[in-house]
């Protein structure tokens, strides 16, 4: 049985626009961007596109939903404007999703006429090929369906989201990051990265990651959404929801997770600083209700994203290492 | 935005530096701190290791090793930063080359105790071969000498006679106590007599970028865009501004046209500069491709079909005459032969070794190579982007070596004695 779905927007792709209608961009004014340093990463992460698209033969590029991954998505648009992405998207679909999520994504595949390959937790553990844990995260249950979609679709390069600011296993990642037959991550075996010059080169059965986003801070990303006015989930800013504590962290009630005896629900106000599987996403109590607030939010934090936000990584100091060697994101 | 590395060994240091710079400018949060304290008492310390901010993989943290390139992203008020924490022991030439390749800066640190050493050397060789603008020597562990002012003087001497031996302009010396934080962050009260800048004032306010006008224009071409009756040229711009209506020429065929538009996602512009990523059309239907480099007349760089470069072999399998290897050069990959691995220099001493015909993992040296196809390459000197390549094993694909065309160590103002040179 297969438990890859694949959906095709139905749209016709917008990016028809010739050329000369396009507005003229008041050079000057280009010069004078605010955020220099968004354009230079903004026009890293469109050569590293640009790199993949030329060298491998099926890249794709994973989609949650989440920040980073939108924002990827916008800077494949902008990479091979005015012709569409080149490329699909991938979504692990642990089956514990936040509905706002799903709807955004489907809406966004059908609007900008992308093809969307879901790789679906549920039917795995449908056709018990996986199986529940007993904590009920789903989250480590994602990386055989993620190996299996890249397989079964031979994709050759896989963008993901990943920052290096996220983690300290991820600060060591490189921006093409080499993985064996297994999906595996072996830091010993990591190729040197110099200048901008990638190596891309695999054997067949392989393939390589690759991180467009490396360089960038979780404020360079909202700084970003800022600017280019990107689309995101609603669950990013700030609205009511029945929520239980637990771990330090507000949880959704509801089906999957919680609350068990003892927790007990309240309506907060809150929003995501990550999307992720349901059950162990993580709630702020936050009023930011636009892009302006949550940048005001994060810039005086004191708590990393996933710190505050992700149960799995609170597992052991190396929790995130040991999933990245596994072949996770 | 500031890319810079720092180099030197565990002893000097460094994790404990790179730490404090993260903690002093407030740069790391609440729950990394918790996390680093409670590691620092499982590991059986009384105060909080530094080093275990930097030190990510679990081998690391067992064996208090630093493995491999980490990097580390803070920003102040004034300025954001790209740290690449290079390890200073095994493998060190392979990492300081990988950050510094990307580096506008290094801080090279060093051991009050132990002043200028061998491995300094080395650093601020590697350093200046990669054409790093400027450098910075940290003189840690100044709390180990009684914050001494000659003891921060005689070492800086002796760096400075290093540095201008190698023809490096710009540099900065700073006393620091990376452990008690004197002077990297915060002003220390116990060095009255130095009134320089604290290293984080130097990394706020050190110039950086180039003023791409003044640089050639070279356009790699990555990718043709087609859609419809649109054909266009994308890339990302290596060095200089280009404008529309600049006559340029394609490199290696040598066909001439003309820029008639330069277009981004957000709308056509009159020009564009290095680095921004843009998309450009020419008003003549030509053979232009991936790997191709577009340039103004007049302002070329050479079309070679052999050349000599300096490479820093990265693997363990050595570069010998007569090996078969991939070469890639900006968008272009193509195949070549080692025609000939013509000296090994000797990273403390400059000097060259002409009798050697391999190179061995982290050994730095001089070769001809011979490509399958020309390639349109300028000096590293001249140009960082246009002047690297890396040699990729044909078989396996890993990387083996980077390359750096010409010879920067002799033709800048490098050496300046003739008995460096062969």
């Amino acid at each position: 049985m297969t438990t890859l779905t694949e959906t095709t927007g139905a749209a016709e792709a917008t990016n028809s626009a010739a050329a000369g209608a396009v507005a003229t961009v008041d050079a000057e004014r280009s010069r004078e961007l605010k955020s220099p340093h968004l354009d230079v990463l903004e026009s890293e992460g469109i050569h590293i596109m640009r790199e993949v698209a030329a060298e491998f033969e099926r890249p794709v590029l994973l989609f949650s939903g989440g920040k980073d991954s939108a924002v990827m998505l916008h800077l494949a648009r902008k990479a091979f404007w005015p012709a569409p992405v080149p490329f699909p998207l991938m979504h692990v679909d642990t089956g514990h999703n936040f509905p706002e999520v799903i709807a955004y994504r489907d809406e966004l595949v059908e609007r900008l006429g992308l093809r969307l390959v879901v790789a679906s937790v549920q039917s795995y553990i449908d056709s018990g090929r996986l199986r529940e844990r007993g904590d009920g995260t789903r989250n480590p249950l994602q990386i055989q369906p993620l190996l299996d979609g890249i397989t079964d679709n031979k994709f050759d390069a896989v963008f993901g989201g990943g920052r290096r600011d996220e983690e300290k296993a991820r600060a060591k990642e490189r921006i093409y990051s080499l993985r064996d037959e297994f999906g595996q991550w072996d830091p010993r075996r990591q190729r040197p990265e110099l200048w901008n010059l990638y190596n891309g080169r695999h054997k067949p059965g392989e393939h390589v990651r690759v991180f467009p986003l490396s360089n960038w801070t979780e404020l360079d990303v909202w700084e970003y959404v800022e600017r280019e006015q990107v689309e995101l989930p609603s669950i990013y800013f700030a609205h009511e929801r029945e929520v239980f504590a637990r771990n330090g962290m507000w949880l959704t009630a509801g089906e999957w997770g919680g609350p068990k005896d003892g927790e007990a629900v309240e309506t907060k106000q809150v929003r995501y600083r990550t999307v992720g599987d349901m059950s162990c996403t993580g709630a702020v109590e936050s009023a930011s209700v636009t892009i302006a607030d949550v940048i005001a939010e994060i810039a005086v934090s004191t708590i990393t994203e996933r710190g505050a936000t992700r149960a799995d990584d609170k597992l052991s100091e190396a929790a995130m290492e040991d999933r990245k060697r596994e072949g996770y994101f | 935005m500031l890319r810079f590395a720092t180099a030197g060994s565990v002893d000097d240091g460094k994790s404990t530096l790179v730490g404090r710079l993260l903690h002093d400018s407030k740069s790391v949060l609440a729950d990394t701190l918790e996390a680093v304290e409670r590691a620092s008492r499982d590991r059986g310390s009384d105060g909080m290791e530094l080093a275990l901010l930097t030190d990510g993989l679990r081998a690391e943290r067992e064996q208090g090793i630093t493995i491999d390139v980490a990097y580390r992203y803070f920003t102040t008020a004034r300025r954001k930063f790209v740290l690449a924490d290079t390890p200073g022991h095994v493998q060190y030439t392979r990492n300081m080359v990988t950050g510094a390749s990307t580096a506008e800066l290094v801080v090279i640190l060093i051991d009050a105790r132990k002043g200028v050493v061998e491995q300094t050397r080395r650093h601020l060789a590697v350093a200046a071969l990669l054409g790093v603008r400027h450098l910075v020597l940290a003189v840690n562990k100044m709390d180990l000498v009684d914050f001494e002012e000659s003891v921060f003087s005689a070492i800086a001497a002796d760096f400075a006679a290093a540095a201008e031996a190698l023809g490096v302009r710009d540099h900065t010396v700073i006393p620091v106590s990376a452990l008690a934080g004197d002077n990297v962050v915060d002003a220390s009260t116990s060095m009255p007599w130095y009134s320089g800048p604290t290293l984080l004032e130097h990394l706020e306010t050190v110039p950086v970028g180039v003023d791409a006008s003044t640089q050639p224009v070279r356009f790699p071409v990555q990718y043709v865009i087609r859609w419809a009756d649109y054909r266009g040229y994308a890339g990302q711009l290596a060095s200089g501004v280009l404008n529309v209506g600049d006559d340029v020429v394609v490199l290696p065929s040598g066909l001439r046209s003309t820029v008639v538009g330069i277009d981004t996602f957000d709308g056509s512009v009159d020009l564009a500069y290095a680095p921004q990523s843009v998309t450009v059309r020419l008003a003549d239907e030509i053979d232009v491709g991936r790997g191709d480099l577009l340039v103004r007349p007049g302002d070329e760089p050479s079309v070679v079909r052999e050349f000599d470069a300096t490479v820093c072999q990265l693997s363990d399998r050595p570069l010998q005459s007569g090996d078969r290897v991939l070469v890639k050069h900006t968008t272009r990959v193509v195949k070549a032969i080692v025609d000939q691995v013509n000296y090994r220099l000797d990273i403390e001493t400059l000097d060259r070794d002409g009798t050697v015909n391999s190179l061995g993992l982290n050994e730095i040296g001089g070769v001809t190579l011979r490509v399958a196809a020309p390639l349109a390459v300028d000096d590293y000197n001249r140009d960082r982007l246009t002047g690297s390549f890396l040699v990729i094993d044909e078989h396996d694909g890993q990387t083996l070596a980077a390359g750096l065309v010409g010879d920067p160590i002799a033709d800048s103002s490098f050496s300046t004695s003739d008995g460096a040179r062969l």
